[in-house]
């Protein structure tokens, strides 16, 4: 019922793809970083769900993974865990 | 319950798709709302979204940050256009994609509000999305149709808003579409739960999702989820479905119709910088708000 | 089998329609346009065509409607005039910068202020920068014939830019004349399955108009001049063909009649253009060597056929039934530019402004006007000028 072909002559189209880090490696932006305690994880998955640029992990065997590339570091993780098991540091560059 | 048998409450589908490193500002509630779409949605759904916060946080031009479809649309045409993807899609034979206008509150109560109207009251088989931070937030924090009285705004900077904020959903429940609900990023599986009800509607379903906004509201971005709860807990924002022609009260919000269990809405003001300017009188006349609100609610139930 | 049947412009280009087998039509009314949603709402509810209708709340959600669908994949249609085509402006630009073949037929009429329901082409007129192809019918029959092939033409892929037909309202679109609408299996042959750049239809995760640098956008946008540029070629391939297989060729992007030896021509668009015939057959008949060019497609604006035609004329007559205000008028404005291109000795070029906000040029009248710029020309008037002839009775 409908037909793609790309136009002629190489036209440059406003279409974009899906990419991860499209603002670039946002890890930048933090000035707190965020640390999990894993003693005191219960892995009830709070952090996962409510991280804005989800990077946490919560994975059953291997507890909370953060992905320091893109944490922004806005602290909700911290705020919002039930055990008090994340904590923000500040972010000394490392 | 031991770490090793825990089990994710919402399906591994939302890992995929609201993709890190978007343009949101730290703590934004955007994404949060995205994440849960994309639990239910997974990559089969095509957001409709007008000039607002989300039109710039996916990015710019070669990449964005969902890996969903999105068409960029006029500011007050999402609600339209929408309808004819919705309908194209269906000539088409196309069953499994969802059709989501994702819009602001600027974009739905102010320029888009004869859009919506018009496409609730055809009902066209589509999702209306408002997320409500309450402000031009994009374009840098003027005061909507939707900004509760008394707040701070660019353009209300030293009385703050005069208004009580629109009541979209209030709105839509007259134009009697199918499904009406209100939501909270602070509730997120709430969201899901209401978006597992209202994806077997056939018809026009709207969901005003409550967005708390750290750098337009002025407050730690890491309180974005413990202010949308104070929303709620305070009675402020109340979290209902209306289908069947009946309104349901969702579980976080049932036991508040009992004034003396709201948290007093001090707490929730106090967090935001946008009602440093409040008075007393203010204060007074939110609270009449919220008790108006809910007699409105309880007169619909009984 | 073709049928030759009484037509208004509005019902021509609705039978039009209804040949091209659209799938989606968003469509919002107003005075002279009603009557072409009217026919199609009929027959999408009598099953004659098989068509989602979406009736909107206002032009701009008609054409943002109609956007919507195309983008998703689908063949779509709307129709508007003055106050509802400025209506949805925004959105007129938004498609053509997004590259998506659409159709939309314009019932010209004047704008407000004050309330004018009467033809002129200032609505039609004011969507000159926005891209899209720009094509005005003289008859009944010629808007039929240009609807379809709008649609050719806008799913090209070397073009892939919408195309808006104009005619004037009430003096065509309410006005019955003999048209021949094609033979439906023919026109199905010929204008196949629709055709586009890309679609968003959610199987394939991709977003359409993100926030885009300045050079990628100017990129872009100078696609789009591109396309203008290939289209011209296009159109007249389209033209030609579709002579050979409905009987009814047009000339390209111009039509000229007794252009040969003319020594003045006079130049204009739309159905007014028939009154200037008929003036210049008299003229003829009393020995004046005068021509007409008439503008079929006034974007991309013609400018090498036109200097094709008027390279070695004495005196060149801009009929213009538009105004920009504070300067003249818009063929005019770019016809001069167009010459300007290739010769820096331009013929006479006279600018004659008429029949704005619907008010009635006669061929009496034309053959007037012509009449007295010949003597000036031939007394010796060299340069060009402008002037807004009101005529009255």
């Amino acid at each position: 019922m409908v037909k793609i072909r790309e136009p002629e002559n190489n036209v440059k189209l406003p279409l974009s793809r899906p990419i991860i880090g499209v603002a670039g490696k946002t890890g930048m932006w933090r000035t707190m970083r965020p640390i999990v305690n894993s003693e005191k994880c219960t892995a009830c998955f709070q952090c996962e769900v409510y991280c804005p640029v989800n990077v946490i992990r919560v994975e059953p065997k291997l507890g909370v993974t953060i992905d320091y590339d893109y944490c922004k570091g806005c602290g909700i993780c911290e705020d919002i865990c039930p055990r008090g098991a994340i904590v923000m540091v500040p972010e000394t560059g490392e | 319950m031991s770490r090793s048998q825990a089990k994710s409450p919402l399906p591994y589908s939302a890992r995929d798709v609201v993709l890190p490193g978007d343009a949101s500002c730290h703590g934004c509630p955007i994404p949060m709302a995205l994440k849960v779409f994309s639990a239910v949605f997974g990559e089969k759904m095509i957001l409709v979204i007008p000039a607002c916060c989300t039109s710039v946080i996916v990015g710019t031009y070669p990449g964005q940050s969902l890996k969903a479809s999105i068409i960029h649309v006029p500011f007050a045409s999402a609600a339209a256009v929408a309808s004819g993807v919705a309908q194209a899609l269906k000539m088409r034979g196309i069953s499994d994609v969802q059709v989501i206008a994702w819009a602001g509150d600027g974009g739905t109560a102010d320029i888009g509000m004869a859009t919506v109207s018009g496409a609730a009251e055809r009902n066209e088989d589509i999702f209306y999305i408002m997320y409500d931070n309450e402000a031009y937030m994009n374009t840098g924090i003027q005061r909507s149709s939707s900004t509760p009285k008394g707040a701070w705004t660019t353009t209300t900077p030293v009385v703050g808003k005069s208004e009580n904020k629109k009541d979209v959903a209030k709105i839509l429940i007259a134009h009697n579409v199918p499904y009406v609900a209100t939501a909270s990023v602070g509730y997120p599986h709430d969201l899901y739960n209401k978006l597992q009800r209202a994806k077997n509607i056939r018809g026009f379903k709207y969901i005003q999702i409550h967005a708390p906004c750290p750098t337009g509201w002025r407050f730690d971005p890491k309180y974005t989820v413990r202010i949308a709860k104070l929303a709620v807990e305070t009675g402020y924002w109340v979290l209902y479905e209306y289908y069947d022609g009946k309104l349901v009260i969702s579980g976080p919000s049932r036991p508040l119709i009992d004034p003396s269990k709201r948290k007093s809405i001090e707490e929730y003001l106090k967090l935001q910088g946008r009602f440093r300017i409040i008075t007393p009188e203010i204060i007074n006349s939110i609270n009449e708000y919220i008790e108006s609100n809910w007699n409105w609610i309880k007169k619909y139930l009984y | 089998m073709a049928r030759r049947v009484a037509l208004t412009g509005n019902y021509a280009i609705a039978y039009a329609v209804k040949l091209a087998k659209p799938d989606v039509i968003a469509a919002y009314p107003i005075t002279p346009q009603s009557p072409i949603v009217e026919k199609l709402a009929e027959m999408i509810e009598s099953g004659e065509l098989k068509a989602s209708i979406i009736r909107v709340e206002s032009e701009h959600s008609a054409l943002a409607a109609c956007f919507g669908a195309a983008v998703a994949g689908a063949r779509v249609f709307t129709a508007t005039s003055s106050q509802g085509l400025l209506y949805m402006h925004e959105v007129v630009h938004w498609a053509s910068r997004a590259r998506i073949p659409m159709v939309m037929a314009v019932v010209s009429r004047t704008i407000n202020t004050p309330w004018n329901i009467w033809p002129d082409h200032s609505d039609f007129v004011d969507q000159r920068d926005a891209g899209w192809i720009m094509a005005y019918a003289m008859d009944n029959q010629e808007a039929l014939d240009l609807t379809l092939q709008a649609f050719k033409i806008s799913e090209e892929p070397s073009v892939y830019l919408p195309v808006m037909v104009g005619i004037e309202g009430f003096v065509l679109s309410h006005t019955a004349m003999p048209v021949e609408i094609p033979e439906e299996k023919l026109v199905e042959e010929w204008l196949g399955e629709r055709t586009q750049p890309y679609v968003v239809d959610g199987l394939e995760p991709k977003g359409l108009g993100p926030l885009t640098p300045p050079e990628d956008t100017e990129d872009m946008f100078y696609g789009i001049q591109l396309a203008m540029e290939n289209s011209k070629k296009v159109i007249k391939s389209v033209d030609s063909e579709y002579g050979k297989l409905f009987g009814r060729e047009y000339g390209g992007l111009i039509s000229c009649y007794y252009c040969s030896d003319a020594k003045y021509v006079a130049i204009a668009m739309g159905s007014w253009t028939g009154d200037l015939i008929e003036a210049v057959n008299t003229l003829r008949e009393e020995g004046y060597p005068v021509g007409v060019i008439r503008v079929r497609f006034y974007r991309p604006f013609p400018r090498e056929d036109l200097w094709e035609v008027l390279r070695g004329i004495k005196g060149v007559f801009v009929f213009d039934r538009a105004i920009s205000f504070g300067a003249w008028g818009p063929i005019f404005t770019d016809l001069v530019a167009g010459l300007v291109q290739y010769t820096s000795k331009l013929p006479t070029i006279v600018n004659i402004v008429a029949g704005i906000a619907g008010v009635h040029v006669t061929a009496e009248d034309f053959r007037d006007m012509l009449l007295s710029l010949i003597n000036r020309v031939e007394i010796g008037l060299e340069h060009g000028y402008f002037d807004w002839i009101r005529v009255r009775r």
